[in-house]
């Protein structure tokens, strides 16, 4: 597709404020779904399932199925709702939302419209530049997921050009709560910055509350962003854009500033913004117009006749807030204080956005210094290198092995590289792969002073200088050992080894 | 307020996945006038000071516990045996023209 | 004919208890019952014979074994094409849904199952329980057994018409604006709409979810009670579904007694309105209720009267929603427009196709109802009605026990005769409609004839939410009463359909 012209963001900023909301679908793990007793595959428990094996009559929207609300569900909707600072509405209900789409098994969604579960909030968001923002949330609901579809035929695998569709029903009915925050003002140049701490946030309380596994990439957690751009001086909103399909942290921050900057463009050159929602391809860094807004978005709600009102007592929702674990932005001052990090190494770690991944390696049994290694470390030049979230591409517990083999001196941090390469690649844990790949360092002196010897014998020239005392000659028989060890040695016990064998006769 | 033309049932046949006739949306388009006008008689007494009722018997808080119903869940098998076409564990469906919303 | 057939179910599940008739015998002649007869009168879409007689041999093998059973095991029941059984069509009338064998039981399915009742097939309905005369079932007519040129009522025609030409001794109807009622009353049986949540609507494919009921299609007021006795009680897969214990309902039967009772008559339903014979029959009733102790007092409840338009907002909107899965994507028909098309075209042209006209004709004013802008004009304040329908109950309630009134306008009326005009056709249910609003139970049972055409009439009893006991009572001691005064049971009088069964045969159309 055609790149559209794009304004430098700085330009932009200087002619319009940027003015964002995001609509983030957190899918809850309860073991059930929303309203059917089916397993659901946002539990990891049952995230590897054949299609159409994690569905009962009311996930198919069989004639005479009819939904039950999961409780626990609703329990975990109310946390959130207190974690996301909103008031609990004394009594809440769902309604329909009627459109035909093939992966909607009833062709309408359950949902909540005039009475959501949760409303009026604020959370606190905290940029890598140290910025503080309070985000105003509208509502929290409760609804259900759709099922997935795959387009077949074509040459993308995309909609567009698909001769036609496979429909899986094993997510439709995954309880989920859709987070809607009112429209931010004021985050200017950290607008895309900002949307993207944002969502990281409501992965960390999300995270925190148990309730979800929020993976984004298996898209526990999505996310919406609009944008809209007013020209300065003007008190009129402008025209916004609803982009989807933004499914990575870094995403959400590209997505919406290369929405500020393609609306710039065309305001500026007189054009006007057309209300749509656009597709964010992740390839191109770009975004697509999908479908427009229009009259013919008429969802008909209603309440749903099949459920009840929800009605969560006092008492209920005094307890769910006593169990709320610390803020995000709470936890944060305390880990740094647990692990003795300088304020610029915490700071590396906050906006690496692996914090939680740096407190499971610790939970595993790391010390913190080496779970900062890793995770800011190698773990995420992998990431980077290969476009991806550090956060998922390898487990802390992963982590914490590999630690743990580099301490005990089983392998050095060039060997542990590799095996963490492995352990990306899927090849299994990193012990498996030490094994498998016989990657250990060879911690056996007769091996060691049997290559020694004969490098030692090989450079005669060199035996004579290290016995002269010019100690620095013996890195070249050092080198000469660690090839013919193909790397496997501790170059360290190498060097003592070579200093007395070379002294010893 | 009944005064319905046939643009306006033409377009809910088209939200109702409808593919009306000519003949059926003329039809209708009378029916639904006289239908709709006969049925308007509601605003009479429906005035702001009455509540509306959804539910005939009043209950709330009905919640089923979070545990995988067995004897309900179906296989791939069961899931598809009624489907119009199906790849042995997905349904299949000809070409989707809109995007999800 | 034979006598097993002519039997009420309570006595028939007495034999089988009393082993003097095998579930074998009594499933034989209920299907050789319905092959003679049933292809003049249509009430039944399916029959499951092989399963019906397979059922029947495993309660017999049991009860020989020494199980227990209740009172009803045995007895066979036809089911209405709106409740889903596993291994068995269900179409709901429909040819979107033609051929689809549901992979699971409704909830009343099961528990007839569980309580030894043999399932003997699917009866005809209106498509999706839309109508008042079963003539909008994709698959034909039913005829009434009292004159097959009439219409049995509906939506619930072929159930009412299987118990009425002793086809089965019972049978499974749903009410949603008195579909089980308005059957009963024209084809001189009995019909029961129990309380909004008595009975699991899970596995009834649903018309309007708020005012869908299922309920008893019998002979006598006792059968009725022993069958809601069975399909009555708290299903967890229903949100809706009361948790609360029943008392029983044959209990209530056995003691029925009205003296002291105190009966109200809604003036608004006993109007000129209402055809003559049917009025006649209903006050003739009444004065003898009234002579066996009886107290009847005259019940002023105003919006009654816009009932009816409440109903016919709320019922198309939700039926709007509910159809909206009939897609050609997992079950059903599916429909291809030449050349092919997207799945937009395909869902559009399969539900062209496969929803008959007053179906479409209800989903489009449903679709009206509940867009943008109309909302609060017509769905919301439909709502606001059934508050005020609820208010007149409530009022009607703390002066009387239970109310009554002609359960419809007119005895059963031609087969055509009203089918080009939805409205009239829509008044039918004008006595019946307001119960759904409000959630209350309801029983229809037969008054007498109509003496203007011979025809069976019916009179209506409500009661309020949860004291489904006392349509029993009352209906159980008018029954009692009126069958004292005709010497035998109303139905006694119907025609002998065994002619029929070879002018069928002959014309080979029916």
């Amino acid at each position: 597709m055609a790149r559209a012209a794009l304004m430098d963001f700085d330009r932009a900023l200087e002619l319009f404020e940027p003015v964002i909301g995001l609509e983030v679908h957190v899918e809850l793990n309860t073991t059930t779904k929303m309203f059917s007793s089916a397993p659901n595959p946002a539990n990891s428990a049952f995230h590897i399932a054949e299609p159409n094996t994690l569905v009962t009559p009311v996930c198919l929207g069989l004639p005479g199925s009819l939904p039950v609300v999961n409780g626990e569900a609703v329990r975990s909707s109310i946390s959130l709702g207190l974690a996301l600072g909103c008031s609990i509405a004394p009594s809440s209900r769902f309604a329909r939302k009627n459109y035909f789409y093939p992966d909607l098994a009833k062709n309408y969604q359950i949902s909540q419209y005039d009475e959501p579960i949760a409303f009026d909030g604020e959370v606190e968001v905290e940029l890598e530049n140290g910025r503080v923002f309070q985000v105003p949330i509208e509502r929290a609901h409760m609804e259900e997921d759709a099922g997935k579809l795959t387009h077949v035929g074509g040459s993308t695998g995309r909609i567009q050009g698909a001769e036609y569709s496979l429909v899986d029903y094993n997510r439709a009915g995954v309880p989920l709560v859709e987070i809607v925050t009112r429209p931010i003002f004021g985050a200017e140049a950290d607008a895309p910055a900002l949307a993207r701490a944002y969502v990281s946030t409501i992965r960390d309380i999300a995270l925190s509350l148990g309730i979800s596994e929020a993976r984004m990439e298996r898209g526990n957690l999505r996310c919406d962003a609009n944008v809209s751009l007013r020209p300065r001086g003007q008190e009129k909103l402008g025209t916004r854009t609803e982009t989807k399909n933004v499914n990575s942290f870094r995403s959400i921050e590209r997505a919406v500033r290369y929405e500020i900057q393609r609306q710039a463009a065309i305001l500026a050159d007189g054009g006007t913004i057309t209300q749509e929602t656009r597709h964010w391809h992740e390839d191109t860094g770009a975004t697509s117009a999908g479908r427009p807004k229009s009259d013919a978005d008429d969802y008909r709600y209603f309440p749903e006749p099949d459920l009840l009102p929800v009605v969560p007592s006092a008492e209920l929702i005094e307890e769910l807030r006593a169990a709320l674990p610390e803020a995000p932005a709470a936890r944060r001052r305390r880990l740094k204080s647990e692990w003795g990090f300088s304020d610029d190494e915490f700071q590396i770690v906050a906006n690496s956005g692996m914090l939680n991944e740096l407190a499971e390696t610790v939970a595993a049994g790391a010390t913190p210094a080496a779970a900062r290694k890793w995770w800011t470390g190698e773990i995420a030049r992998l990431a980077n290198a290969a476009d991806r979230d550090a956060a998922g591409m390898v487990s802390p517990a992963h982590v914490a092995e590999l630690a743990a083999l580099v301490e005990s001196g089983t392998l050095t941090d060039r060997l542990a590289r590799q095996v963490l390469e492995g352990v990306v690649a899927g090849e299994g844990s990193p012990q498996q792969i030490v094994d498998a790949r016989g990657l250990a360092v060879v911690s056996d002196d007769g091996a060691l002073i049997a290559a020694i010897d004969d490098a030692l014998a090989s450079q005669p020239d060199v035996l004579a200088k290290i016995r002269d005392g010019k100690v620095q000659a013996a890195g070249a028989v050092i080198g000469a050992v660690m090839k013919a060890m193909q790397g496997k040695a501790d170059a360290a016990r190498v060097r003592e080894l070579v200093l007395e064998r070379a002294t010893a006769e | 307020m009944s005064e319905i033309t046939a643009e306006q049932v033409a377009h809910l046949a088209n939200l109702a996945r409808i593919a009306l006739t000519e003949d059926e949306i003329a039809h209708l388009t009378t029916e639904l006038g006289q239908i709709m006008q006969a049925v308007e008689k509601v605003g009479e007494v429906a005035t702001p000071d009455v509540a509306p009722t959804s539910h005939p018997i009043p209950m709330q808080n009905v919640f089923r516990a979070d545990v995988v119903g067995d004897d309900d869940v179906l296989t791939a098998e069961q899931a598809v045996a009624g489907a119009p076409e199906a790849d042995g564990s997905r349904f299949v469906v000809s070409a989707i023209l809109g995007e999800e919303q | 004919m034979s006598e097993i057939i002519r039997l009420t179910a309570a006595a028939l599940g007495e034999k089988l208890a009393a082993g003097e008739v095998s579930s074998v015998e009594a499933t034989r002649a209920h299907l050789d019952r319905i092959a003679a007869v049933d292809g003049a009168v249509h009430a039944f879409l399916h029959v499951d014979a092989e399963g019906a007689l397979a059922a029947a041999a495993d309660v017999d093998r049991r009860r020989a074994a020494g199980e227990s059973f209740g009172p009803l095991a045995g007895v066979p029941v036809a089911v209405k094409d709106v409740l889903v059984t596993e291994g068995m069509p269900s179409t709901a009338g429909s040819r979107i849904l033609e051929g689809w064998i549901p992979p699971y039981d409704a909830t009343p399915v099961r528990l007839v199952r569980e309580a030894g009742m043999i399932p003997l097939g699917k009866t005809n309905m209106d498509e999706f329980a839309m109508g008042s005369s079963t003539e909008h079932s994709a698959y034909g007519p039913t005829h009434n057994p009292w004159d097959l040129e009439r219409i049995p009522g509906g939506s619930g025609g072929g159930s009412a018409a299987a118990v009425a030409a002793f086809e089965a001794p019972l049978a499974l109807g749903s009410d949603t604006g008195g579909s089980i009622r308005q059957p009963a009353h024209v084809t001189g049986t009995v019909g029961v709409k129990p309380t909004y949540g008595a009975v699991s609507r899970y596995g009834s494919i649903a018309l309007a979810s708020s005012l869908d009921q299922i309920g008893p299609v019998t002979r006598t007021v006792l059968d009725a009670a022993l069958l809601q006795d069975v399909i009555a009680g708290h299903d967890p897969h229903d949100s809706t579904s009361i948790p609360e214990a029943w008392p029983s309902m044959a209990e209530a039967v056995r003691r029925a007694d009205v003296s002291g009772v105190r009966i109200g008559v809604v003036k608004q339903l006993d109007s000129d309105g209402v055809q003559a014979g049917v009025r006649a029959k209903f006050h003739e009733s009444l004065e003898l209720l009234q002579r066996n102790g009886a107290e009847i007092v005259e019940i002023d409840a105003p919006n009654f009267e816009y009932a009816i338009a409440a109903y016919y907002l709320i019922l198309p909107a939700e039926a709007s929603s509910n159809l909206a899965k009939f897609d050609s994507v997992r079950f059903g028909l599916r429909v291809t427009p030449e050349g092919g098309g997207t799945v937009e075209q395909v869902m559009a042209a399969t539900r062209e196709a496969g929803f008959g006209p007053e179906v479409k004709r209800r989903i489009i004013l449903g679709t009206y109802a509940l867009s943008a802008g109309y909302y609060d004009a017509y769905y919301g304040s439909a709502q606001k009605v059934r508050t005020l329908v609820q208010r007149d109950f409530d009022a009607a309630f703390a002066k009387v026990d239970v109310l009554a009134t002609p359960t419809a306008p007119t005895t059963a009326f031609k087969l055509g005769e009203k089918l080009d005009d939805p409205l009239a056709m829509y008044l039918n249910d004008v006595a019946t409609i307001p119960a759904n609003l409000a959630g209350v139970p309801g029983i229809s049972l037969p008054a007498g004839l109509a003496p203007e055409d011979g025809l069976p009439v019916g009179i209506q009893f409500l009661a309020p939410a949860r004291q489904d006991a006392r349509l029993y009572n009352v209906g159980g001691a008018l029954e009692r009463l009126l069958e004292a005064e005709w010497g035998a049971p109303l139905l006694s009088r119907a025609p002998d359909l065994s002619s029929h069964e070879m002018a069928a045969a002959e014309e080979g159309a029916l």
